[in-house]
């Protein structure tokens, strides 16, 4: 059994796992962060973006002026961001079978995979996961083709050429891999590929592999997976969650006896506590829109804006914000609330309930119904109209590359009434706002990140005792800006396998027996002898069926009587067609009742 | 045990099932596993209640999270129908049905329910209502599916039934519309617009009787489109406050309606009626044409008897029953051409509105039923619901078409046919990969002999390679060699000897390995045979023949050929 490991972001994984005679993708997550190394893209044209000083080298070279550009201090890619791949080239990807799919946020390299590698195969999610990856895909190519630049930078990706940037380019890996967004007819159909399963549906892989995902608590349809044959199980658990958020609770029971168990997307910020962040996120809120400045929380269209919408339904009169408007701006804002009501099925216990009565499980209908919520495709059209400050805005994208909060960036960037609340976990804040500084607006980081931090996957660990566990190297030592904290690791006996991008890891696995079915008429035919007491044995001797990786025995033939004629042209004619095996001879040999049977 | 439903057309003790089949001595806890209900009509739920709270259960009811939603709500209004309105006593509370759903376990569709360490369910959609299901229940090997009620077409608010290949042991399915093959859908549609509109035209009022979540549904859809097309004004209401609720409950679980409806539902929700209003008991006298749905849909009672009663009397009126009605309902008797009805307190009631019948009913045809069939490839099939005669004849065609074993028990009577699984046994991987190792036979249709040895200790069964079942059991092996010694008469030298014999034996056994060894002996497979002269007479030679037990055939049959003599021309 080989693991190949195509990613190196512990979030966003996308491993292949061969196991028996099946290979399986695991996640296929897409690694944005790339997007930071390029300059926003401002839906409204922006005299301080557009006239940017080209980047010159030291020597005075001006060759790179048109890629890169000198903003606030730091250069930027002036072309159409660019996302980081997983590793193509580790292993054939058309020999991929299956792609198992854990959440929304670990399929948007899906497009890559199913449209540009030859994959023939099919894709397991769960219906949730598609709708949503859907939104999130749709919303992501509806902000980067809605504002088209004829220009793409590749110079500076020649290695001889990168070295001589400054950090971060010079420092930024696989650049080479690198690529544009998708177009919407290759999210279709790379969507087209799935096929929807719902959580402990068991899944037949070639008659070889069962394949079961099972609930992870992290988002609506989020899923951990079994890989099991019958004598083996790997759980692959990735993007988990504990707290008590919308999802339905983690199942860890399933998880128990496992072989071999990949832990991947924990926390990306281990040390902050989700529900002191939200307190912190309301507070700031509530004080910038009294003092009259407007709020921007920069967010993907699904996730964390649920639970955030419901605290503020809680928070909002309490704190005297009631007539304070709130904005949701997206492309796929509308179907983003609508599906969150529809997939009751998916959702926390008390969520269930209220549909039972039949409530929509999400206040986020009241406030809409009462307008205290609004949602717009984009801010031209109906938004232009209705805007009205002090205000709080959700909008894409979270890394501040691309989507309307550019322009609220450009917007709002001037004031220090106003503040950005970041909430999303994915991006560096810092990086996100490089090229918007200086920046008069307050800044406040609130990452809500509600996956397993280190405490609970080693008492989860303790739980479900798995004989190995696996994982990205990340964990397997303290974060590189706090060295001391090697409690924000992973801990356990034996200590994890870890793995890096483009490594192939050998599991330790050891399979002894495979499940195979005696007919009946075979088992009829077995004559068993009991050599110690409780034990029996009997000596088996069958055809070999195999098919479709089943395995059966069946009776052997008779051997076909040959006519009993006089004549015999051959004599092999009476040979033994197929001879059924002796039994193996053992035990006591009772020699004084031999010699005396011999002497009869 | 499958559903647990109640008879519409009895008001006394037979409207519910008698369960001291299952046991007359004993808590039903201790005999049955779990409880499965496969949909939310009172004919699979109704008397759930009843069951668990006042018989007594205990142990998990299994339904879709849909069916979980509605049914307390529709046993909640049979019960006040029941009780509230008739009068009835010795009936179930409105506590006990809320006792009753906390014992329900809600499964998603294909989700493996493992109900104890044997025994697994699985749902499927049914298409029949809102959160119908099918369900396979399996143990080891064996399993049996079992349909609830189901529909094979999808129709305009829900999707067709499904179910893999799973080839049960058994297949219980309903046969409602046994020897029914409905004609196309649209043309029924056809007709009931045409039907309700031309009521409409001439100032009559329509009575649809529906239950309120179902069937009541697809037909708003229709007439609410029906309606905008042609632009009619005529009101269209819908009984009870169940209406908006009802509505509210598809509109939450859009992700079991159909394709169509679940892909544009962001857009528009096709359970928003702008058309169809609430409606009000005063608005039963109104003049003018009307269309109202009213619950229940048999006119066994409730408001839509209230109404029929009300407009029966007037041949401009008209009701249409949407559905399938039980015997000994009004809607049974109306639908049988009885025009005189006996009502409560000897009244009798003369029906002269036009009574009509659309089968709106979303069961399988015949034709379903046999498409179902085809998809689950089962070994027997067992059919339930449905008229004896019609039934008859499905079963006779399903024993020819598939040639499996069909069976129609009557109410009481118990089913017993055999089956006949495989036995799963843990075989060796050495053992496993020496034989699929060898490869392909040149001749794929010579079967390949495998031999182990079946080590059975407790309930394990494992099948390993002899000699490690030997190794692992701390037994020696024993040795047992045959000799044989055949006498030839044969005046030459003795390799000359041996190689007539060498010869004769590789000319009649061509499909062995024979060897002639340096040392002068002759190997056949794994027999030795040498030759030595006679100690007395050198014209007589001594071959001597040895064989393992393991080659006992081969070593007789060799000791045999050779005692026959060497052929004269050979040498």
């Amino acid at each position: 059994m080989k693991l190949y490991c195509l990613s190196g972001h512990p979030t966003l994984p996308c491993n292949v796992l061969k196991f028996k005679s099946t290979t399986i993708m695991l996640d296929c997550g897409l690694d944005m962060t790339s997007a930071l190394n390029f300059l926003p893209l401002p839906l409204v044209q922006s005299p301080r973006l557009s006239k940017l000083p080209g980047w010159v080298l030291k020597d005075g070279n001006t060759f790179l002026d048109k890629e890169l550009k000198d903003c606030s201090g730091h250069v930027f890619v002036d072309s159409v961001p660019e996302f980081c791949l997983p590793e193509t080239e580790l292993l054939d990807l058309s020999t991929v079978d299956v792609i198992l799919i854990s959440n929304y946020h670990c399929m948007m390299a899906l497009p890559y995979i199913t449209e540009c590698t030859g994959f023939t195969g099919t894709v397991y999610a769960t219906e949730p996961t598609v709708q949503i990856g859907r939104l999130l895909m749709e919303e992501l190519v509806n902000s980067i083709e809605r504002v088209p630049k004829a220009q793409s930078a590749s110079l500076w990706k020649n290695k001889e050429v990168q070295r001589l940037l400054p950090a971060p380019l010079k420092d930024a890996v696989e650049v080479s891999t690198w690529r544009r967004c998708y177009t919407m007819p290759e999210v279709n159909s790379a969507l087209s590929k799935i096929q929807l399963v719902g959580y402990s549906q068991k899944i037949e892989l070639f008659g070889a592999v069962q394949v079961t995902p099972l609930s992870s608590g992290y988002a609506l349809g989020s899923s951990n997976w079994i890989i099991q044959s019958h004598y083996e199980k790997v759980s692959y658990v990735s993007g988990s969650s504990l707290l008590t958020t919308h999802p339905q609770p983690m199942d860890q029971a399933s998880l128990k006896n496992s072989d071999v168990l990949i832990l991947t997307g924990l926390t990306q910020i281990p040390t902050a506590n989700p529900d002191g962040m939200v307190g912190e996120f309301c507070n700031n809120l509530a004080m910038t829109v009294r003092s009259g400045g407007n709020v921007l929380v920069p967010c993907y269209p699904s996730g964390v804006i649920y639970d955030l919408l419901e605290c503020l339904y809680q928070y909002i009169d309490s704190a005297g914000l009631s007539n304070v408007p709130f904005y949701f701006i997206s492309p796929v804002a509308n179907s983003s609330l609508e599906f969150s009501q529809i997939f009751a099925e998916w959702l926390c216990h008390n969520k269930q309930t209220k549909v039972y009565l039949p409530e929509p499980p999400f206040p986020h209908a009241e406030l809409i119904q009462t307008n205290k919520l609004k949602h717009y495709p984009s801010i031209h059209g109906d938004f232009s109209n209705d805007f009205k400050q002090p205000c709080v805005v959700f909008t894409g994208h979270p890394s501040l590359r691309f989507g309307d909060v550019v322009h609220f960036m450009e917007l709002w960037g001037k004031s220090s009434l106003n503040t950005i609340i970041f909430t999303e976990p994915d991006f560096s804040y810092l990086d996100a706002l490089a090229p918007y500084q200086p920046l008069a607006m307050k800044c406040v980081y609130c990452p809500i990140d509600t996956r397993l931090n280190f405490i609970q996957v080693s008492k989860l660990l303790k739980e479900v005792q798995p004989l190995h566990v696996v994982c990205p190297e990340q964990y397997t030592q303290p974060p590189p800006t706090q060295s001391h904290r090697t409690d924000l690791m992973i801990d356990c006996q034996p200590p994890p396998m870890s793995y890096r991008r483009a490594e192939v890891l050998t599991l330790p696995f050891k399979r002894r027996y495979e499940k195979i079915e005696i007919m009946p008429e075979l088992a009829d035919s077995l004559v068993p002898l009991e050599i110690k007491p409780g034990i029996s044995l009997a000596t088996v001797s069958a055809v070999l069926h195999t098919k479709d990786n089943k395995h059966v025995l069946q009776l052997p033939p008779k051997p076909a009587q040959p006519p009993a004629s006089k004549k015999r042209k051959r004599v092999n004619d009476d040979l033994p067609e197929c001879k059924p095996l002796k039994p193996l001879l053992s035990g006591a040999i009772p020699v004084d009742q031999f010699v005396q049977a011999l002497e009869k | 045990m499958l559903d647990c439903g109640m008879h519409m057309g009895y008001n006394d003790d037979r409207r519910f099932p008698d369960f001291s089949y299952i046991t007359q001595n004993g808590r039903l806890t201790d005999f049955l596993d779990c409880v499965i209900i496969s949909h939310f009509h009172l004919d699979h739920c109704g008397a759930l209640p009843y069951f668990s709270e006042m018989v007594g259960y205990d142990g998990p009811i299994y339904m879709t999270h849909p069916t979980k939603a509605i049914c307390p709500i529709l046993l909640e209004d049979y019960r006040k129908i029941t009780v509230d309105k008739k009068g009835e006593t010795n009936f179930f509370t409105s506590q006990m049905i809320k006792d009753c759903m906390k014992k329900v376990v809600a499964v998603h569709l294909h989700q493996t329910v493992q109900v104890d360490d044997e025994l697994e369910i699985k749902a499927y959609y049914a298409g029949h209502v809102l959160g119908a299901a099918m369900f396979q229940i399996k143990v080891g090997s064996e399993s049996v599916a079992y349909t609830g009620d189901y529909n094979m077409t999808p129709d305009r608010h829900l999707g067709a039934a499904w179910i893999d290949k799973c080839r049960p042991d058994l297949l219980i399915s309903e046969s409602t519309y046994a020897t029914t093959i409905r004609d196309s859908k649209r043309c029924r549609e056809r007709d009931f617009l045409k039907k309700v509109h031309e009521t409409v035209e001439r100032g009559g009022k329509v009575l649809i009787p529906v239950f309120a979540l179902g069937r009541a549904q697809e037909l708003c859809i229709l007439l609410e489109t029906f309606w905008e097309r042609m632009n009619l004004k005529a009101p269209i209401y819908f009984s009870t406050g169940l209406t908006e609720k009802a509505n509210h409950y598809y509109k939450l679980f859009i992700t079991w309606t159909n394709q169509k409806i679940r892909k544009t539902f962001v857009q528009r929700n096709m359970f928003e009626f702008k058309h169809i209003k609430a409606f009000d008991r005063a608005f039963a006298d109104n003049p003018g044409p009307m269309v109202v749905f009213a619950t229940p849909g048999m006119l066994h009672a409730g408001q839509s008897l209230q109404i029929f009663r009300k407009w029966a009397g007037n041949e401009k009126n008209m009701v249409i029953m949407p559905g399938y009605c039980v015997q000994g309902t009004v809607g049974h008797k109306i639908l049988s051409g009885q025009r005189k009805l006996e009502m409560e307190g000897r009244q009798i009631l003369e029906v002269k509105m036009q009574v009509e019948y659309m089968s709106f009913s979303a069961h399988a045809d015949a034709k379903g039923i046999m498409q179902l069939i085809r998809q689950a490839e089962p070994r027997n099939v067992l059919l339930v619901h449905g008229e004896a005669k019609k039934m008859e004849f499905l079963k006779q065609k399903i024993e020819q078409e598939f040639h499996v074993n069909c069976y129609m028990p009557a109410n009481g009577e118990t089913t017993t046919f055999f089956t006949n699984p495989n036995i799963p046994v843990d075989i060796s991987l050495g053992l496993l990969k020496r034989e699929t190792a060898l490869g392909p036979l040149p001749d794929a249709k010579k079967p390949k002999l495998m031999h182990g040895t079946l080590i059975m200790k407790d309930n394990s069964f494992r099948l390993v390679s002899p000699e490690q079942a030997l190794k692992e059991l701390g037994l020696a092996e024993h040795q047992l060699r045959f000799t044989c010694r055949v006498h030839i008469q044969d005046p030459r030298k003795e390799h000359e000897t041996v190689l007539r014999v060498y010869n004769h034996l590789k000319g009649i056994l061509k499909d062995y390995s024979v060897q002639h060894l340096p040392d002068g002996s002759i190997m056949v497979e794994s027999i030795l045979i040498q030759a030595t002269a006679h100690s007395e007479d050198q014209g007589t030679k001594v071959l001597l023949v040895s064989w393992t037990y393991q080659d006992e055939e081969l070593g007789s049959y060799l000791t045999s050929l050779l005692k026959k003599g060497l052929p004269q021309s050979t040498g």
